[in-house]
């Protein structure tokens, strides 16, 4: 029997700040191509789980382990540097707050992180911009500062910084949460199209609609563990916990 | 007021700001440096470098520059420092002003926003690449006012140098006093002259800020 393997696996995360323990102890196993929508109310924990996937924000103990190679392994400080910008590398991460790099060109900020890590040419970088932004639809704004775009551009070069860097997966902390209502669905639209190229994506998330259109499966948390998780057919139309029914139930009169 | 006296002293008086500017561009520079090297102190990540910066804007803040300058003069040659009048200046006012430097620089970078540098790092970047790429041309747009007040405060903190016979701006009025008994013309003269110098480098200093902001 060969012994399997997931994608990313999450083993016995917690993460404690102070006396206060944010995640307690979560395993979590994403396959390729895998899309997974975590859910829950503000101060649960899913974006703390989500950081911890590159290590933006350090587990206090548990393993988080990427293809095969564990990310938040233990090594000496310059060592565990070039480890860690190995595997970020293969993990591309869009934030809320988008964090465009406004110094630089939409351009600009496409080609920076492969031009510095990749050593390739002005050339090389300059077609792949263009290629990143014909993807999401932008390619008339390559020479924009990131002031000049509206909230659901800004996100959508954001998305295309983060495959520039041809990553294996995608993570999705809030990306539509600061937008304009009528601006997310131009940043949905894009996302479907990644999970259609089979991306493996892991996406935080308030947008119970698009968590159930797009999603393999959903993860429902709550105080730090997770409540209830399955197929999105499973979750939001028949929840068994008690907890994950209030939190349906309020989000959907706080949507109305 | 005596104007004739003014018209014909004031070729002196040039040449003595041009003494100041001198002393105000060799001390920026130093203190530029000095500046930049406590800031990056201040924000190392290991303890020792942390708390020399610390200690060296907590030492030259706390102590009247015109104090430093004594020591690093008068006090210098018991300890075998021998510098002339002017090197003793530039030197002690350059390592003070860079200790309100250090803080102007430090202030700036770390109000850049770390939304910036997460996503720097999230792409693969090393944190050195980070500084470099990201954080470091967005802070350099928020300390050129700042450091401008600096360099302000800096021009008119030459005057101490009078005080270690540095033949700038304020000493040539001392001196001029002397033999004219004509205090108020003199200290005019020189006080307008400061004016023009900062008046001038205030300028500069905005340009320099709409320059750096524009896009």
């Amino acid at each position: 029997m060969t012994h399997h393997r997931p994608f990313v696996d999450i083993r016995h995360a917690q993460k404690c700040y102070g006396e206060l323990e944010v995640l307690k102890d979560i395993s979590l196993q994403v396959e390729q191509k895998q899309i997974v929508a975590i859910i829950g109310p503000s101060g649960s924990g899913k974006s703390t789980l989500l950081r911890a996937i590159n290590d933006l924000d350090p587990l206090t103990s548990g393993e988080v382990w990427l293809d095969g190679v564990q990310v938040n392994k233990l090594l000496p400080h310059t060592q565990y540097e070039k480890h860690i910008n190995q595997i970020r590398q293969q993990i591309g991460m869009v934030f809320q707050h988008f964090n465009l790099f406004p110094h630089l060109t939409v351009r600009e900020n496409i080609t920076l992180a492969p031009k510095l890590l990749k050593g390739i040419s002005d050339d090389e970088a300059n077609v792949l911009a263009e290629q990143q932004l014909e993807h999401v639809g932008l390619i008339d704004r390559i020479d924009y500062h990131p002031s000049q775009l509206s909230g659901g551009q800004k996100q959508r070069v954001a998305i295309a910084r983060a495959l520039a860097m041809k990553p294996k997966l995608m993570l999705f902390d809030e990306a539509t949460s600061a937008l304009d209502p009528e601006l997310v669905e131009e940043v949905n639209q894009v996302m479907k199209m990644l999970a259609e190229e089979a991306m493996t994506m892991i996406i935080v998330t308030h947008e119970m609609g698009f968590a159930e259109s797009v999603c393999d499966r959903v993860l429902f948390m709550d105080g730090g563990v997770v409540v209830e998780e399955g197929a999105p057919e499973v979750i939001f139309r028949n929840p068994t916990q008690e907890r994950t029914k209030n939190f349906l139930r309020k989000h959907l009169e706080g949507v109305k | 007021m005596d104007i004739d006296l003014i018209l014909r002293v004031y070729p002196h008086f040039l040449k003595a700001a041009i003494l100041t500017i001198e002393l105000s561009v060799l001390t920026a520079i130093l203190g530029l440096v000095c500046g930049s090297l406590g800031a990056a102190a201040r924000l190392s990540r290991f303890q020792a470098l942390h708390f020399l910066g610390a200690a060296y804007v907590s030492l030259f803040r706390g102590t009247p520059a015109l104090i430093q300058l004594f020591l690093l003069y008068f006090g210098g040659p018991q300890i075998g420092i021998q510098l002339d009048a002017f090197e003793a200046g530039v030197i002690g006012l350059g390592v003070n002003i860079g200790a309100y430097m250090t803080e102007t620089i430090r202030g700036a970078i770390i109000s850049v926003h770390k939304g910036q540098t997460e996503a720097a790092r999230t792409l693969g970047m090393s944190s050195w690449q980070a500084m470099r790429y990201v954080i470091l041309p967005q802070a350099f747009r928020l300390m050129v006012r700042p450091l401008g007040v600096n360099i302000n405060a800096l021009i008119k903190g030459t005057a101490l140098v009078a005080a270690i016979s540095v033949v700038e701006l304020t000493y040539t009025a001392q001196r001029y006093i002397g033999s004219t008994y004509k205090p108020f013309e003199m200290f005019l003269l020189a006080g307008a002259l400061y004016m023009v110098i900062i008046y001038i480098t205030g300028r500069g200093i905005s340009w320099l800020d709409r320059k750096v902001r524009i896009q």
